[in-house]
């Protein structure tokens, strides 16, 4: 599904991802780790099309289509949805509208016909019931005065509405305690399925005790140095990033 | 960056292009001879078929203007204005015998309305809305006067209450602006040409929204509406006001004058959404906007509200006013002001606390984007005798882009001791992180921004007629369309 090769990326002309390659397979959940600095949230924002980061080599396709032209909004409409480090305020938009406006904007890009005012609300509904969130957190401003609990679960909520084909999550562990930590996992692992794939994106390996990966990719100094299964991650909690970090290493 | 910045400036003027009313209706008109001067007030008076009284207050206005200098207090690059240089009066022919019903009006201008989104037919406009339109100098039609006679409410062009209802307009007019209050309301006395009247009758609320379209068409023409409004003992009126302009190379005049006057128990309810052409990306053309409005509390626990969006006009000059009088009244304003491209908004509020106990409350929100000005100026003024007095201020800026610029210029006078008066201010920027986040989840820049600053916007937007929101809605984000830097 997706199919990195050789890439190469930097920001604001440093040189950054140094030759990454990564294949991604429908149902499977990937786990980068690495120390901080090694590329990680770089490798998020690339994927997602950010301005000022830029590919300078090497290719990224995604269900077989060359994406690394394509605008952020028009990723989103092919299905990749990234979950923020630290989810943006936008004061005195509710949920409910940027939910719908994002919806319709991705269903208009696939040449889906738009959701009507009914519709949508029974998506919603629905949604939140499963990930058991209340209602009233529709109608507040997006991420407005949210914990950062909050903040991650509503990331997650769009996710369950905008239902992506892969999901990056970048670093969405990070200030999160151990019971906000176990609610995001849940909502992710009640969002995995046969026909769509996850990349989670963290430091640490607690996460990943919830979130179980197929494969965990160490990443250092923009390169992956190591795949493994998920005994990998465990490892890396044992003996940390020192064979990976600093140039010393 | 430089290529970004490159491409940001291509977006936007392509978009400034984009004013949808642009277009010009290609009508034969009658016009007062170009220039101003006494035989220029005699004329338009004439043509109203004026009584003497009203020639005279126009003549004694004229006078008046000739002695006063331009205001200059506003933060506004102005140019000088060539007085001599316009029509001061244009009226479609086929309007020189007032037509007795809308099958007598004219098909231009009734195509002209449909094409602004207005049609003139009372089954086909929103449910519950009655629309004076007003076209250059001239009112065009009324709906629903029937039906508001009916109940007693009084609505039809300023030009016919002169001829029947004179009392009233000679008590009110010019009571709450003066004729010499400032030059651009002066000049309004003189020559003022058509606007709406309303008056509400004594414990009635007024059974549907009522509304004012002005359109400016001809060319090298100003326009100067005047609108009285009175709300007697225990009424209840919500007014709406819009306007547009075709797109044209030259500065167009538009001097308003609205006056307010409320009475026990009553409350006004008035919003206005600005969309005057805004000239092109270069400051070439548009309209100056000078308006004068004000309203007055007069009596006890009255209200007044004023709600405005401007986002047209290449200049906006203009400060909805409320004098507090009665005891227990309230004033609010609530404002948005956009300016994209050459744009250069002042405008603000001044909240007069006469009256014991009178509260007011400001809202204002300006947008500013490309390369223009936009100035909030507000005076909050308690008089010696208004115990216990009370105001809240809240003034929030955005800033799109790095070219422009956003001014908060608030005046706070108080002779009372038990006044409390509470000034809020932030300006902020719309961040490269809300964008991108909104894009992540699918939605294009453009709409980012406009969704962005709705929100923003969100608390003064609510405050307009349920019909008008969305509409409301719409021109914020067309107005910032290309604005991204």
């Amino acid at each position: 599904m997706l199919e990195i090769k050789n890439l190469h990326a930097e920001v604001d002309g440093k040189s950054i991802l140094k030759g990454i390659d990564l294949n991604i397979n429908k149902g499977e959940v990937h786990a980068i780790m690495g120390p901080n600095g090694s590329g990680k949230s770089t490798l998020a924002n690339v994927l997602a099309g950010r301005d000022d980061y830029d590919i300078t080599e090497g290719s990224v396709s995604f269900d077989g289509k060359d994406i690394s032209e394509l605008e952020p909004e028009e990723r989103a409409g092919e299905g990749i949805f990234l979950a923020f480090q630290y989810p943006v305020e936008i004061p005195g938009v509710t949920n409910t509208t940027f939910l719908k406006e994002a919806l319709n904007a991705q269903r208009k890009y696939r040449g889906e016909e738009e959701l009507g005012g009914m519709e949508f609300v029974k998506l919603i509904r629905s949604k939140t019931k499963e990930l058991g969130i209340k209602d009233d957190m529709l109608k507040r401003a997006v991420n407005v005065g949210f914990s950062g609990g909050e903040k991650k679960r509503n990331d997650i909520l769009q996710m369950a509405v905008l239902n992506p084909k892969l999901a990056v999550l970048d670093e969405t562990d990070s200030g999160l305690d151990i019971d906000a930590l176990k609610i995001v996992a849940e909502g992710v692992n009640k969002l995995r399925a046969e026909n769509n794939a996850i990349l989670v994106i963290t430091h640490y390996q607690r996460l990943l005790n919830y979130i179980v990966p197929d494969k965990v990719h160490v990443l250092a100094h923009g390169k992956i140095q190591r795949t493994g299964g998920k005994e990998l991650a465990l490892e890396l909690e044992e003996k940390g990033y020192a064979g990976y970090s600093g140039e010393a290493a | 960056m430089a290529a970004t910045q490159e491409t940001v400036e291509q977006v936007q003027k392509l978009e400034m292009d984009k004013y949808k009313y642009g277009f010009v209706t290609d009508i034969e008109t009658e016009k007062a001879p170009k220039g101003l001067s006494e035989d220029t007030v005699r004329f338009i008076s004439a043509k109203k078929n004026e009584p003497e009284w009203m020639l005279e207050w126009r003549l004694k206005a004229y006078r008046l203007w000739l002695t006063m200098p331009e205001p200059k207090w506003g933060k506004l690059d102005l140019p000088e204005i060539d007085y001599q240089d316009s029509y001061y009066f244009s009226s479609p022919k086929s309007m020189e015998d007032r037509p007795q019903s809308l099958d007598e009006v004219d098909p231009e201008l009734l195509r002209t309305y449909e094409k602004l989104g207005i049609p003139i037919k009372e089954q086909e406009v929103l449910a519950g809305v009655a629309v004076d339109y007003v076209f250059d100098s001239v009112s065009v039609a009324t709906t629903f006067r029937k039906q508001l006679l009916d109940v007693g409410v009084i609505f039809c062009p300023i030009s016919e209450a002169i001829q029947d209802y004179p009392e009233l307009v000679k008590k009110y007019m010019g009571s709450v602006v003066p004729q010499g209050d400032n030059k651009h309301a002066c000049l309004n006395s003189a020559v003022f040409t058509d606007g709406s009247f309303v008056y509400i009758p004594k414990g009635v609320r007024c059974p549907m929204e009522l509304s004012t379209y002005f359109r400016i068409n001809e060319l090298n023409t100003g326009q100067f509406e005047r609108t009285l409004i009175v709300a007697d003992e225990s009424s209840y009126v919500s007014y709406l006001e819009g306007c547009t302009a075709p797109q044209r190379d030259e500065n167009q005049l538009h001097a308003a004058v609205v006056e307010l006057i409320v009475m026990d128990d009553a409350e006004i309810k008035y919003s206005t959404v600005q969309n005057w052409y805004p000239g092109d990306e270069d400051g070439k053309g548009g309209i100056f906007n000078f308006v004068t409005k004000r309203g007055i509390c007069k009596g006890k626990n009255s209200k007044i509200s004023w709600t405005q969006v401007e986002t047209g006009s290449a200049i906006t000059w203009k400060y909805p006013s409320c004098i507090l009088q009665g005891d227990n009244s309230v004033g609010e304003f609530y404002s948005v002001a956009i300016t994209n491209g050459r744009q250069q908004a002042d405008t603000g509020t001044k909240m007069i606390h006469l009256g014991k106990n009178t509260t007011s409350r400001i809202i204002s929100k300006g947008i500013s984007a490309g390369k223009s000005q936009n100035t909030y100026r507000g005076l909050v003024r308690v008089a010696a005798k208004a115990d216990g007095a009370r105001n809240f201020t809240q003034c929030d800026s955005l800033l799109v882009g790095q070219t422009c610029g956003a001014h908060t210029v608030p005046y706070i006078e108080s002779k009372n001791r038990s006044a409390r008066l509470e000034h809020e201010a932030t300006t902020s920027k719309i961040s490269d992180d809300q964008l991108f986040y909104c894009r992540q989840r699918g939605i294009s820049e453009e709409d980012a921004v406009g969704l962005v600053v709705n929100g923003f916007c969100r608390e003064v937007l609510q405050e307009l007629p349920m019909e008008f929101a969305v509409e409301a809605q719409q021109l914020v984000k067309i107005s910032l369309e290309g604005s991204v830097g």
